[in-house]
């Protein structure tokens, strides 16, 4: 007769082996550098208790390089499932404890395997990256590792949310999950990604670069814009994943949670907030706090072009995408980069159906040769495609500027915007004023006794006639033209009449944005 | 309430001079300038393997003028003008950057 104590203190043993991950010293030399171990991070991010893993007492199967001898705990992933706020959620977190949380073919498909489980529960699924990359001596196995997981970033997106936090290195083939996932994660001093390491740089190009100054957490944030969230430590960056996860629903077929309404919690003063002159700059998140319940606001990729603010708030209790030009940085302009960003936080609202909010205040396009060899009429273009592909509420209120192709972009009336709102400052004209009394103007000027007085006079003539929102409301491009104190009351009314929009695309295969 | 902060530097537009703050990455842009004829920059950093033209040679356009060692290739670095070869400011075994001026040749 089989002895159950026996076979349970069995199970308890092999498991707490496993459990140990790398064994004590490689734990302790992950934790002198401000790491958890991949189970500890697991279990600090979900709720308390419920965290039930799977797959561990999976093996790999290489043969080469003496692999047959040795032994991985949990093939270097610990993959399971848990909840955040009481909801269901598919996790992973990469061992690096264990073979440098190195991917081989069992250790890919203990990912893979959550993430189907995510896909058919609907849930979203949370990926943390701590690895050396792919496992050398599984060869190929290894790589047909990660086309696997990249299939399924692909076939989950826009179905359920994909998060993935970088807690370590993140190199070579390694990087692109990420980066196929909606919001990626990245923490000071820890987060380490790029493509080829320092050494190739070097030896191949002569280069001499720190891994920090290549793909640290910070020149993600500000320069490449890979990532969407930067935090100081691995606490404060599972904080910031709860806080998205409030905002956001657990997948396109279900909203995301409501709250009761708040007023803004803010003093500022929404008629105080914004300079007269044009060309003044302000904090345009000062006007979101105006608007947004109890002044609440997540901002998604503040560090990287920041001449745009994106991020989610919340009106009447419903979680909203804001969208707002930011004057206080390069005036505001849209450019490569901030057209990247702009254009994939729409489609992601899109796809979660979070109607967008958006905040006019921009003079155009930035000019440069540098931007016109960047590609920026095919970034640009994303912009222009992300609002008329969305099929959202889609509301604008123009503040202050709204230049030539700029107006166009930021979900105007042509895009398909469901209402726009202006305030009496908005100036909706084909360009600044002066640049407009150069062009119209320009012989005039030229041949003037005094062409300063004349180009001034011309000038003010321009801002008298079209630097206002009535040329463009007179046309219907604008709804209405509202007092900035009740631009909250206003945009609540739009968000109620569209709350049961329908709006339906001609029936293709998929589209083809320009990226 | 008009802010004018020191934070905020004038960023010219086509329309006149805006408030702003500048982005460390729009600081670290790489400006643009006009390519000069006959001026043979090397196009990534790397070692001068060999060179094959010396000042005053008479060059045609496409003519070997050196061998740039650069992601493990020999590279043949070839006239891209015809003309005089005015200065040669690398030798065999040099260590280059990226955009060295290398040759120069003067239209005939």
């Amino acid at each position: 007769m089989v002895d159950l104590s026996e076979k349970i203190k069995e199970l308890r043993t092999k498991k707490a082996t496993v459990e140990l991950g790398g064994g004590q010293a490689a734990i302790e030399k992950q934790k002198s550098i401000g790491k958890m171990t991949a189970r500890e991070r697991i279990l600090s991010l979900l709720d308390k208790d419920s965290f039930q893993e799977y797959d561990l007492f999976v093996k790999h199967d290489g043969r080469d390089f003496g692999m047959d001898k040795k032994d991985f705990a949990g093939d270097g992933v610990v993959a399971g499932t848990g909840t955040i706020q009481g909801k269901p959620i598919c996790i992973y977190a990469q061992d690096f404890t264990v073979a440098g949380g190195s991917l081989g073919l069992h250790h890919a498909r203990k990912i893979t395997k959550v993430m189907d489980l995510a896909l058919k529960m609907k849930c979203p699924v949370i990926g943390i990256n701590d690895s050396g990359g792919a496992r050398i001596q599984e060869g190929v196995g290894a790589l047909g590792g990660y086309g696997e997981i990249f299939y399924r970033n692909t076939l989950s997106s826009g179905v359920i949310p994909q998060l993935s936090l970088i807690l370590g290195p993140c190199a070579g083939g390694a990087v692109y999950s990420p980066a196929l996932t909606d919001f990626v994660f990245v923490v000071d001093k820890i987060s380490k990604m790029f493509i080829t390491g320092p050494n190739v740089i070097k030896t191949v190009l002569g280069e001499d670069i720190s891994m920090e100054d290549l793909g640290g957490a910070r020149v993600h944030a500000e320069i490449t814009g890979n990532a969407h969230f930067f935090a100081m430590s691995e606490q404060d960056c599972f904080a910031q994943v709860r806080r998205l996860l409030d905002f956001i629903p657990w997948n396109n077929a279900e909203p995301a949670k409501v709250v009761s309404s708040k007023e803004p919690s803010t003093e500022l003063d929404i008629e105080q907030v914004i300079p007269s002159d044009p060309k003044q700059p302000y904090d345009v998140r000062d006007v979101i706090k105006c608007i947004a319940d109890d002044s609440d606001f997540l901002e998604v990729q503040g560090m990287w072009a920041a001449n745009i603010v994106i991020g989610f708030g919340r009106m009447d209790g419903k979680t909203i995408g804001f969208i707002a030009n930011q004057p206080m940085v390069l005036a505001g302009v849209l450019d490569c980069d901030s057209a990247d960003k702009v254009a994939r936080f729409i489609r992601f609202c899109d796809a979660f159906n979070i109607p967008l909010v958006t905040l006019e205040d921009m003079p155009g396009y930035l000019p440069g040769v540098d931007q016109e060899h960047a590609g920026v009429i095919r970034h640009g273009a994303k912009v222009l495609y992300a609002y008329s592909e969305a099929t959202v509420p889609k509301i604008t209120i123009i503040l202050r500027k709204a230049y030539g192709g700029g107006y166009i972009a930021m979900n105007s009336r042509h895009l398909g915007a469901d209402f726009v709102f202006a305030w009496p400052t908005a100036e909706i004209a084909v360009m600044g004023p002066e640049g407009a009394a150069n062009i119209i103007f320009g012989k005039e000027i030229k041949e003037a006794e005094d062409p300063a007085a004349m180009r001034q006079e011309k000038v003010k003539e321009y801002i008298d006639k079209f630097a206002n929102p009535y040329v463009a409301a007179a046309k219907g491009f604008v709804d209405a033209i509202i007092e900035p104190k009740d631009t909250r009351a206003e945009l609540l009314h739009a968000l109620k009449i569209s709350a049961l929009k329908e709006e339906h695309r001609p029936a293709k295969k998929h589209g083809l944005p320009p990226f | 309430m008009e802010n004018v902060d020191n934070e905020f530097v004038d960023f010219v537009m086509a329309d006149g001079d805006y408030k702003t703050k500048l982005t460390q990455k729009y600081n670290q842009r790489t400006k643009w300038s006009k390519p000069v004829e006959g001026e043979v920059l090397a196009h990534l950093p790397g070692t001068i393997i060999e060179v094959k033209v010396k000042e005053g040679d008479h060059v045609k356009a496409g003519q070997l003028l050196l061998i740039h060692q650069a992601m493990k290739m020999y590279n043949r670095i070839v006239a891209p003008i015809e003309g005089i070869v005015a200065s040669v400011d690398v030798k065999s075994g040099d260590n280059i950057p990226k955009d060295y001026l290398m040759i120069k040749i003067k239209p005939e």
